[in-house]
C-alpha cells in the first residue's frame, strides 16, 4: 500500500505557528491508531525539525507521507546551509543568535534530538542553497 | 467510553440549532441534525462547556435527584471546596456544615479534607521520584477524559491517585462500616460543581468498587442549604479542612499544596488543549507537575456552581486565610498509599480513530483528503459539523454524500 502525502508551509517569521504541521501529522497519526509511543517520537522531532526552520533557514515546507508502518517526514528549507553536519549533530552545538536562545530555543539539541527519535535520518545540505533533512520513523 | 450515561442531555424544546455549543465542544462530539444539536457521546468528555456556551439552556446537565438522599437511613454528605466558595460574606465553613445537617444528612465529609490527604499521597509518590514527570493532575475527570480520548501519549504521565471526591466517599464509608453501620444503610452523596465529576463518580473508571450513592448538583442544593443556614446562630466547630484543603476549589490549589517549585497549572478548555499539545510535543519535559482544570479558575468555575467564578475564588481565599488547621495526613487518619491508588488504568478510547484497521483507516484517510479538497475550507458549521475536516470524516465514516452550501453555490 502506498502512502498519503501533506504538504505544510513552515513560516519563518512566526514561532507560535511552528508545530502547527506536527500537530496535523499527529493529528492524522492517531486517526490511523498509530501507537502513543510512535506519535510521540514523530511530534517531538517533526517539531524539532520544524523550529531549525523557523530559526535557522527563514521557514521551508514539510512534505509527510505515511505508510501503514512507517511515516516519511522531509523537511527543506532554502537558508543558508550546514557548512559541517558532523560538528551541527554535536548535543549542545548551536549557531542560533542570542536573541534565539534568550527565547529559549537554539540549546543545541534540535538535530541530536530529531535523531534520537528517529529510525533514519540523513542530511543534505549545500551552504547557500539550502538543506533538506529526511527522516523515517517505524511504527 | 461507552454505556448509557449521559451527563447532558439536549432540550429539544429549547435548542434551536445554533452552532454556539457545537463551535466550543474541544472534541467534536457535538453535531447540528435536523436543526438540533446532537451530543456524540463517545467523543463527550463531559466537561459541560456546552451546557456553559448554549444561549437558551438547551444543554442540560444531568444529576441525582435530591429526594435520592432520602432513600437512606444514614446519610453522609460531602461537600467540594468550591461549596464554600458560593455565598456572601460567608467567614467560618462550619454555617455550611451545620447547614447541610440540617438538611437532614447524618454527617458531614469534607472533600476538602480528602484533597490534603491526597495531597500528602501525592508528595510521598512524587519523593519516590518512579512516576514519569511531568506528573499530571488527575483530579479534573474532564481532563483525564481528554487525555484518554486524544493524548494517549500522555497517559503514563497520569497521577494514579483518586480524585478527593472518591477518596472522601471511601473514608466516609469506611468510618461509617467501622461504626456498625450497616452498608445498605449507608448513603454518601457528593455535593459536584461540574457533570465531569458526575460522570466519572458513577462511571468507576479507575476503580473496582463504587463508593457513592449520588452525585448532587451544587447549585440544587444551594438553594435548599441558605435556607437552613440562614437558621444557623452559632455553629459547632465541625468543620476539619483546613486553608490546603480549600485551596483546591481553585486553579492552582493542587499544585501548591504539594510545595514544589516547578510547576504549571492552567484552566479553561482552550488552554488545557494548548498546554496537552505542548506536553505531547515534549515540550514541559522539564516540569515536575502540571495541574489543568477545564473549567475556568478550576472548580469554581464548573456549570454547577451558582456563583462567578472568580468572586467565588475571592471568597474562598478570604475564607482560606482564617482557616488555620494544618493539613491532614495520611497518618493522622491511618492510611497507606494503597488506600489511594487507582484498581486499574482508565481504558483508552478509540473514537477518534477511523478504522482499528490500519489498512482500513489509511483508505478512509485517502478518502477524507480527497473530500477536503472539495471542501471549502471556511468551517462555517452550514452542514452540521464544526469543520470541514469533520464533515468529511462524517460522511468517510458513515456514508451519505458531501452536504455542503458552498458546492451547491458552484453548481
Amino acid at each position: 500500500m502506498g502512502g498519503v502525502c501533506f504538504e505544510y508551509d513552515v513560516d519563518g517569521e512566526n514561532f507560535a505557528s511552528a508545530g502547527n504541521a506536527s500537530e496535523s501529522v499527529k493529528r492524522t497519526l492517531k486517526q490511523l491508531g498509530v501507537s502513543p509511543a510512535s506519535v510521540r517520537r514523530v511530534a517531538i522531532a517533526m517539531y524539532e525539525g520544524e523550529i531549525n526552520m523557523v530559526i535557522h533557514a527563514h521557514g521551508g515546507k514539510a512534505a509527510v507521507e505515511i505508510f501503514p508502518d512507517h511515516i516519511e517526514i522531509r523537511l527543506i528549507d532554502r537558508g543558508p546551509g550546514i557548512a559541517d553536519i558532523d560538528l551541527a549533530m554535536k548535543a549542545g552545538y548551536s549557531t542560533a543568535t542570542e536573541n534565539i536562545r534568550s527565547l529559549g530555543f537554539g540549546a543545541g539539541m534540535g538535530l541530536p534530538n530529531m535523531k534520537k527519535y528517529s529510525d533514519e535520518m540523513t542530511i543534505d545540505s549545500a551552504v547557500g542553497v539550502g538543506t533538506t533533512v529526511y527522516l523515517r520513523i517505524n511504527f | 467510553m461507552p454505556g448509557t450515561l449521559k451527563t447532558v442531555v439536549l432540550d429539544s424544546d429549547k435548542c434551536i440549532g445554533c452552532i454556539t455549543c457545537m463551535r466550543r465542544c474541544p472534541t467534536e462530539a457535538i453535531r447540528i441534525e435536523h436543526g438540533k444539536a446532537k451530543i456524540l457521546y463517545d467523543k463527550c468528555i463531559n466537561c459541560g462547556e456546552c451546557v456553559r456556551s448554549c444561549k437558551g439552556g438547551a444543554k442540560r446537565p444531568v444529576y441525582d435527584s435530591f429526594d435520592l438522599v432520602s432513600s437512606y437511613a444514614y446519610k453522609i454528605a460531602l461537600p467540594s471546596p468550591s461549596l464554600f466558595g458560593q455565598f456572601n460574606n460567608l467567614d467560618d465553613p462550619n454555617y455550611v456544615i451545620e447547614g447541610l445537617l440540617a438538611l437532614g444528612f447524618d454527617e458531614v465529609f469534607e472533600v476538602g479534607l480528602a484533597a490534603e490527604l491526597v495531597t500528602d499521597c501525592t508528595k510521598k509518590l512524587m519523593e519516590k521520584g518512579t512516576l514519569p514527570r511531568p506528573v499530571i493532575s488527575t483530579a479534573c475527570p474532564a481532563v483525564v477524559e481528554l487525555i484518554m480520548l486524544r493524548f494517549h501519549e500522555l497517559a503514563d504521565h497520569l497521577l494514579p491517585v483518586y480524585a478527593p471526591a472518591k477518596v472522601a466517599a471511601k473514608l466516609a464509608k469506611k468510618r461509617a462500616l467501622g461504626r456498625g453501620i450497616p452498608a445498605d444503610d449507608i448513603g454518601i452523596f457528593f455535593i459536584s460543581p461540574c457533570p465531569a465529576k458526575v460522570y466519572s463518580l458513577h462511571r468507576e473508571e479507575v476503580s473496582d468498587e463504587k463508593y457513592i450513592s449520588g452525585v448532587l448538583s451544587q447549585s440544587d442544593v444551594y438553594f435548599r442549604l441558605v435556607e437552613k443556614m440562614n437558621k444557623v446562630r452559632s455553629p459547632r466547630r465541625l468543620s476539619k479542612c483546613g486553608y490546603s484543603g480549600l485551596g483546591w476549589g481553585s486553579s492552582g490549589g493542587e499544585s501548591n499544596s504539594l510545595g514544589l517549585g516547578n510547576y504549571i497549572h492552567c484552566s479553561g478548555v482552550r488552554n488545557v488543549l494548548g498546554l496537552l499539545t505542548e506536553m505531547s510535543d515534549g515540550k514541559l519535559d522539564g516540569a515536575d507537575f502540571v495541574e489543568m482544570n477545564m473549567c475556568p479558575g478550576g472548580c469554581v468555575g464548573g456549570v454547577l456552581n451558582v456563583e462567578n467564578p472568580f468572586i467565588a475564588r475571592n471568597r474562598m481565599r478570604q475564607l482560606a486565610d482564617k482557616l488555620k488547621i494544618p493539613p491532614a495526613t495520611m497518618q493522622e487518619y491511618g492510611l497507606e498509599e494503597d488506600f489511594f491508588l487507582w484498581d486499574k488504568q482508565p481504558a483508552p478510547s478509540t473514537a477518534f480513530q477511523l478504522d482499528e484497521d490500519r489498512f482500513a483507516a489509511m483508505r478512509k484517510l485517502m478518502k477524507v483528503e480527497e473530500y477536503l479538497k472539495k471542501l471549502p475550507g471556511i468551517d462555517c458549521g452550514a452542514c452540521g459539523a464544526p469543520t470541514c475536516r469533520c464533515h468529511a470524516e462524517d460522511v468517510v465514516l458513515g456514508g451519505g454524500v458531501l452536504d455542503c452550501v458552498r458546492l451547491e453555490e458552484r453548481k
